[in-house]
């Protein structure tokens, strides 16, 4: 099943909406654009009924997996169940239809709405003020990282140039600090998956600006050492910057701002249930301790007494790292799923994804091969049995023959310093059914995996395509339609 | 509200798997000193009906376009967007998905970026488009990281016609790596290229302008190019989708890249996000784009398929080398655009532009002969337009608002220079009607 492209579907003067006649004077147009500014033709984009592009992009959507089609182990992606309620509320004409520079006194409700989210997040991780304004969480770990770079410079410290990331750290981890003009050194892990503290001590000095950190840590365990890891860098003159991505594993058990972190990102399509949207759009927000608040992007929404406002009025700001004020939608979402839980909810939340990750991971205990046999958090990474590798099946293998049980396959190849990674991470909307599913499957798939290789390395059989020649793609690259 | 399925017999037979008692057990890597002792103090644990009440009570504290009518632009646009594209966006195949690492599973998202990609290089007239960016201030921003990355020069040269929050963005993302930025003042509201000469030198890496620019007005794009090619810098543009239906791509006037935001395509106002920025360039850039590409390829079948491609300029393999951080991006608003532009195709999308082209300058003609209120330039202009009012813009504003009108943008919040000046925008939404009677109440007010 392949799917033409809505270029092919064209046909010359078929218009999928029409618009009304223009119910003004009009002029002609060269006297109201100069004739040199003026396409001679127009744009060639495809002519389609609305039929035709409603038919088409639903055949495409049957060709996507969602969380709403099956179960979703994306590792690090936190996979949950976007609940419908949010996706009402997010569609009120009085949240869609407003303009970002409406006066105050018509957007009270936006407003009110985005106060309390820095508010709720700022208690659920123990920071002091935040930002909505990042639209994701790479964006975030830029706008934290600037903002750790403006406090230190305002401290005259212009030396600290380097940023610390753990060698199991997410690739946007160095990327965001090079970005902000910071060297990134790796610090390796210990033989229980944590930062090395020896290491660590060796790479801090007077030229360190932040540690990054994810706890748990991309290898789903907690950082245990945190506290001793927080002196250390904060004895040296460094911060300790958190990323977020893994929250969904601590909600109400413990808080970053506690453990010592100055600045956090969030991902709100992550842990607090708003959809991911294909790749997008996220948010990303930002809370920081007191003393690194004034350097927040600007506006930050503000109460006075009763009315809620943007202050403009942060002459120490870092600026702002997008137009407005965030991806205002998406943060309705996620409201309303906090609204929807509580702080109690919030806490079962996390006891369940930390639950629903064990059991799977009890379940393939003696099927896979897990390299940090501890307690694991919201997810646990792993690799396949030592005979497959003889039989030269590959993580990617089994990930593709779990396509044709109707799985999305875990993580793979991440984090990078685990042998054939597969990264398992449930999250607490699934029932045990399907957990016991999933591990029934991965278990027969490993079968096969022994029994006859070749099943493996040429899955998928049943999906709308099957393995796609990456290479050729790169090589060659075909970005778009071109008329024939 | 719950979203946990758990029962408590389910519970149960975990537990007893696991050989624990209770869950707090497996939490104990968490160190008693950093465990938090006490409830969150965090509002909710509503059920859907109260939620649902609550939402709707919250919604209603607000009053938008739907309620005033809306002559407010200035990067957000009261554009009609048509029902189907919601309809689609709401497939939630598609809104419950991931970014497509298995392409297998996602031909659906990944040809519709596809799509997305060749109509946006079509609209920009550029080689090659990604797969979009969060918004069209970073698309901006990270446009001139690009072209410092090209050309290996640390400083850039930006237009002060370029919006206000765009060239805030730029120096936000220029203070990290140090990159030096200039700006260029404007003359009867648009950038001249005898002024742009006199800041370009060797070490620009870019200038940067936008088409039309913050005020409506239509740049010079040709002799910027050729002003910036002069000092071997590139001319990045920031550029309206919606008046690239009518105006010649800013490809055709020598842009090397082109950035914008993609709201007026099909995505509402939302109070500023989620929108969508776009960034195509021309092919011998490719390698420095920021974001994600998709290609097309065969699968093992020979089957014409769509992958995630050029991946080795992506954070997640190059790590500290690469060409940006992004990860996530605004997949699903991208598809909005695609919808959009599916539905309105190559004679609608200059419907609309003519729509505005004509609205507006009906308009700019109309409050042109009110008294106290006349206009500082005669540029062409697409949507938007400067009017200078003999009373403060804000004082108008409030009285407009009780008429139920949004008035322009009080101009002189971001160019002390035009206080006493707003900007008014008027889409092909805006009907004869609705400007008469803005014209109507600021003649009553001046």
């Amino acid at each position: 099943m392949t799917e033409k492209l809505i270029f092919e579907l064209s046909s010359p003067g078929r218009q999928g909406i029409t618009f009304p006649d223009i119910d003004v004077p009009t002029a002609p147009l060269q006297k109201l654009l100069p004739g040199n500014y003026l396409r001679e033709e127009a744009p060639d984009l495809p002519e389609v009924s609305e039929l035709d592009t409603v038919r088409h992009f639903v055949r495409l959507s049957r060709m996507n997996f969602g969380v709403d089609v099956g179960f979703y182990p994306l590792g690090s992606c936190t996979m949950k169940y976007n609940a419908k309620v949010a996706e009402d509320a997010a569609s009120l004409p009085g949240f869609t239809n407003l303009h970002p520079y409406q006066p105050a006194e018509l957007t009270q409700g936006a407003l009110q709405l985005m106060y309390e989210m820095q508010r709720d997040l700022a208690e659920i991780t123990g920071m002091d003020e935040f930002t909505l304004q990042p639209a994701a969480g790479a964006h975030g770990e830029m706008t934290g990282m600037l903002i750790i770079k403006a406090y230190l410079e305002s401290r005259g410290e212009t030396k600290r140039t380097k940023v610390i990331v753990p060698d199991s750290a997410h690739g946007t981890n160095p990327a965001s600090a090079t970005m902000c003009g910071f060297k990134v050194v790796e610090v390796k892990s210990d033989e229980r998956g944590g930062v090395d503290l020896e290491s660590l001590k060796q790479v801090l000095g007077p030229d360190v600006a932040a540690l990054m950190l994810t706890n748990p840590s991309t290898l789903g365990l907690f950082e245990d050492n945190i506290k001793e890891i927080a002196d250390l860098v904060h004895r040296a003159g460094g911060l300790l910057y958190y990323d977020g991505a893994n929250l969904n594993a601590i909600m109400g058990y413990a808080r970053p701002g506690d453990m010592g972190f100055d600045v956090v990102h969030l991902n709100l399509h992550k842990t607090f249930g708003t959809p991911h949207g294909g790749g997008g759009p996220g948010s990303g927000p930002v809370g920081v301790k007191a003393k690194l608040a004034p350097f927040l992007p600007k506006p930050v929404v503000v109460k006075q007494g009763d009315r809620y406002d943007l202050d403009y009025q942060r002459p120490q700001s870092i600026g702002r790292v997008k137009a407005f004020y965030g991806n205002f939608g998406v943060v309705v979402k996620a409201y309303t799923y906090i609204r929807a839980l509580g702080g109690g909810g919030l806490k079962q939340v996390s006891e369940h994804a930390v639950l629903n990750a064990n059991y799977i991971k009890h379940r393939l205990s003696d099927q896979l091969r897990i390299p940090f046999p501890r307690l694991c958090m919201h997810e646990f990474v792993a690799s396949p049995p030592k005979d497959l590798k003889e039989k030269g099946v590959k993580t990617l293998d089994i990930a593709k023959r779990l396509l044709d049980y109707g799985y999305h396959p875990p993580t793979v190849y991440f984090p990078l310093i685990v042998e054939e990674a597969l990264m398992i991470e449930p999250t607490e909307t699934e029932n045990k059914e399907t957990l016991d599913q999933f591990a029934d499957s991965l278990i027969k798939v490993l079968a096969e995996a022994r029994e006859n290789p070749d099943t493996l390395k040429n899955a998928p059989y049943t999906t709308p395509v099957r393995r796609l020649d990456e290479v050729t793609a790169a090589r060659k690259p075909v970005l778009g339609w071109f008329p024939e | 509200m719950k979203f946990i399925p758990h029962t408590e017999e389910e519970r149960r037979q975990m537990l007893a798997a696991l050989k624990i008692n209770h869950t707090d057990q497996l939490f104990q890597d968490i160190p008693e000193e950093v465990r938090l002792k006490r409830d969150l103090n965090v509002a909710g644990g509503l059920s859907e009906m109260e939620l649902s009440r609550h939402m709707a009570d919250l919604a209603k504290l607000n009053s938008g376009t739907d309620e005033y009518i809306c002559f407010l632009g200035a990067g957000a646009y009261d554009h009609y967007v048509p029902s189907a594209v919601k309809h689609i966006l709401s497939r939630s195949e598609f809104y419950t998905a991931y970014t497509p690492y298995q392409p297998e599973i996602s031909q659906g998202v990944l040809q519709s970026i596809f799509e997305y990609q060749s109509m946006i290089r079509i609209l920009t007239g550029m080689d090659a488009a990604n797969a979009s960016m969060y918004d069209g201030a970073s698309a901006l921003a990270e446009a001139a990281l690009m072209a410092c990355a090209t050309t290996k020069r640390d400083a850039v040269v930006v237009a002060r016609t370029v919006h206000p929050e765009y060239r805030e963005t730029l120096n936000t993302y220029m203070s990290g790596p140090g990159i030096k930025v200039t700006e260029v003042n404007y003359q009867d509201g648009v950038t001249t290229v005898q002024e742009a000469a006199k800041v370009l030198d060797k070490n620009t890496a870019a200038l940067l302008v936008q088409y039309p620019n913050f005020f409506g007005c239509i740049e010079d794009l040709t002799g910027l190019a050729e002003a910036a090619h002069a000092v071997g810098a590139l001319l990045v543009v920031c550029a309206d989708p919606v008046a690239l239906g009518l105006l010649k791509s800013p490809g055709q006037c020598g842009a090397d890249i082109v950035v914008g935001e993609g709201q007026a395509l099909g995505l509402p106002l939302s109070y500023g996000g989620p929108y969508v920025g776009f960034l195509a360039c021309k092919d011998k850039f490719l390698r420095r784009m920021p974001g994600r590409i998709v290609g097309q390829t065969v699968d093992v079948d020979g089957k014409r398929s769509y992958v995630l491609t050029l991946q080795a300029r992506e954070q997640h393999i190059r790590r500290d080398k690469a060409t940006s951080n992004i990860c996530s991006n605004q997949a699903l608003c991208a598809l909005a655009v695609t919808v959009y532009l599916s539905l309105v195709g190559k004679k609608g999308l200059r419907q609309v532009a003519e729509s505005c082209v004509q609205k507006t300058a009906y308009t700019r003609d109309l409050l042109a002969k009110i008294p106290g209120y006349e206009l500082p330039w005669t540029t062409p202009v697409f949507k938007e337009f400067v009017i200078k009012t003999s009373r403060a813009p804000a004082e108008i504003n409030r009285q407009l608002l009780r008429h139920n009108i949004l008035g322009g943008l009080d101009l002189g919040l971001y160019y002390p220079e035009l206080a006493g000046h707003m900007l008014i925008c008027v889409t092909e939404k805006r009907s004869q009607q609705e400007i008469e009677l803005l014209a109507q109440r600021l003649g009553a007010i001046a």
